[in-house]
């Protein structure tokens, strides 16, 4: 496996572009979460021109819709969802400065098409290891569209969240790669 | 007849729903274990035990293993002995639902299909009810998450598809779902039936344990040639390439129409969630 490197949010396009297919990641910083229906509203607010609730650029958005928070705890369990849902959503946020996104499964190939045109990353984090992924998740507020609930967008200050470069700047694709190395007829 | 009162089903739901979604079953564990002994590929080892730490701090920290605590799924084996009184049978097991999602701060994913505007409290549950002899109630829970749902299919294949067409169209849905299921899987397969018996049938696969052998040698050797071809995909573990896409395949075979050959692929995460209690 490859080495760990550590990188701070806001991303810059030289962090972006140092990052490769199957590197282990650890997150220091601010990363905004997002899912369907505020990808939604995002997408709605660009179309017409407005501005959007968060300053997006260099910024990474993590796809999860947290379970409830216990008392005195940030945050509920906290893992990945699927990100093919975001594909029609992503390309106009990379478009608009997003450096990053966390999620689980495959990107569109229009997808990865904007992260090599504008220079953005796609990170794994591991689907399903949401009790373990909460532990690096230090502070959480929902700063817009609280009406979603579990879908709303919050400012999540992270330590070390893991995660592994499915998709490269350089049009590197960790899931193509993976399985033709370890695939047998 | 032997008397239960609602309010006990509705307690053994809230407590087995909140049980399921904190701590990981044995077997499940036991699978991703000797998953981790087979794998080869290192960051498919990483993955593996990052599982197996997150059920661990899960289970200390009372915490959703998972946060997608799913759709409320429940099988009921009520016997036909069984008085039930104080109540409305499936509003006690929403409200049942409704406690457990409330008090173990599971997350509640039930929506409108078009709105999408939440329901607020998991409910209506997705209720399975079988008669079965006796005076006794089996109640299984089944939190199904939406990940590995979404990958799931039903096909009704010609009967001259056979075997090989049932096994080519697990292999593929296998294939094409890739990392989005939240590998290793668990595949639950329905063959025969109608459209809707397929898809409960190998829904109904999925909750016999982990490494328990199929009692019927047909199907076990399904799921034995199955489970070869899937791990020969190179999927891995969350989909980075590796030896162990699968932990397990269970097959479920019951006779169908002269006509048909109904398959279902019920897809199951490595998140693998059910607990059961008989009152």
């Amino acid at each position: 496996m490859a080495e760990i490197k550590r990188i701070t949010t806001p991303l810059t396009d030289e962090v972006v572009e140092d990052l490769r297919i199957g590197d282990k990641v650890l997150i220091t910083g601010i990363i905004y979460t997002g899912r369907d229906a505020a990808h939604k509203r995002l997408v709605e607010l660009i179309d017409r021109g407005e501005e959007l609730p968060i300053d997006i650029r260099g910024q990474i958005i993590y796809y999860v819709g947290p379970s409830p928070a216990k008392p005195g705890k940030p945050i509920g369990s906290a893992g990945p969802t699927t990100s093919g849902r975001m594909d029609p959503y992503a390309p106009k946020l990379l478009e608009r400065g997003l450096k990053g996104m966390i999620g689980k499964g495959m990107r569109s190939q229009a997808v990865k098409d904007a992260m090599v045109k504008h220079k953005a990353v796609y990170l794994g984090a591991t689907g399903g290891a949401a009790a373990l992924i909460a532990k690096a998740i230090k502070k959480a507020e929902v700063v817009a569209y609280e009406d979603l609930g579990p879908e709303a967008i919050m400012r999540l200050e992270v330590e070390d969240f893991p995660v592994v470069v499915i998709n490269d700047a350089h049009g590197g694709d960790l899931y193509e790669e993976g399985a033709a190395k370890y695939r047998r007829n | 007849m032997r008397e239960v009162h609602v309010e006990e089903i509705t307690k053994t739901v809230r407590d087995l729903f909140i049980d399921a979604n904190i701590n990981l079953g044995e077997d499940v564990l036991r699978a991703l274990e000797q998953a981790l002994e087979v794998e080869e590929s290192p960051i498919g080892k990483e993955i593996l035990k990052e599982l197996i730490e997150n059920a661990r701090v899960a289970r200390e920290e009372e915490m959703p293993i998972c946060q997608d605590t799913g759709l409320a799924v429940v099988f009921l084996e009520l016997g036909q002995e069984v008085h039930l009184v104080g109540g409305d049978l499936t509003e006690a097991i929403n409200e049942g639902v409704r406690q457990g999602y409330k008090e173990g701060y599971l997350r509640k994913s039930a929506c409108h299909p078009f709105t999408r505007k939440n329901t607020g409290d998991n409910t209506p549950a997705i209720i399975h009810t079988e008669i079965v002899p006796g005076d006794r109630i089996k109640i299984i829970a089944v939190p199904k998450g939406g990940g590995a749902e979404n990958m799931s299919r039903v096909v009704m294949l010609t009967p001259a598809a056979g075997l090989e067409g049932v096994k080519e169209f697990v292999v593929q849905r296998v294939k094409e779902s890739g990392a989005n299921p939240c590998p290793p899987i668990v595949v639950g397969v329905g063959i025969g039936g109608t459209l809707e018996q397929a898809a409960l049938i190998a829904k109904k696969a999925l909750l016999r344990p982990l490494g328990s052998k199929n009692p019927d040698p047909e199907a076990a050797a399904i799921e034995e040639d199955l489970l070869e071809r899937i791990n020969k995909l190179g999927i891995g573990p969350q989909g980075y390439g590796g030896r162990v896409t699968a932990l397990a395949v269970h097959v479920n075979m019951v006779p169908c129409h002269i006509a048909s050959l109904p398959v279902a692929v019920n897809i199951q995460c490595h998140a693998h969630r059910h607990k059961e209690k008989v009152i």
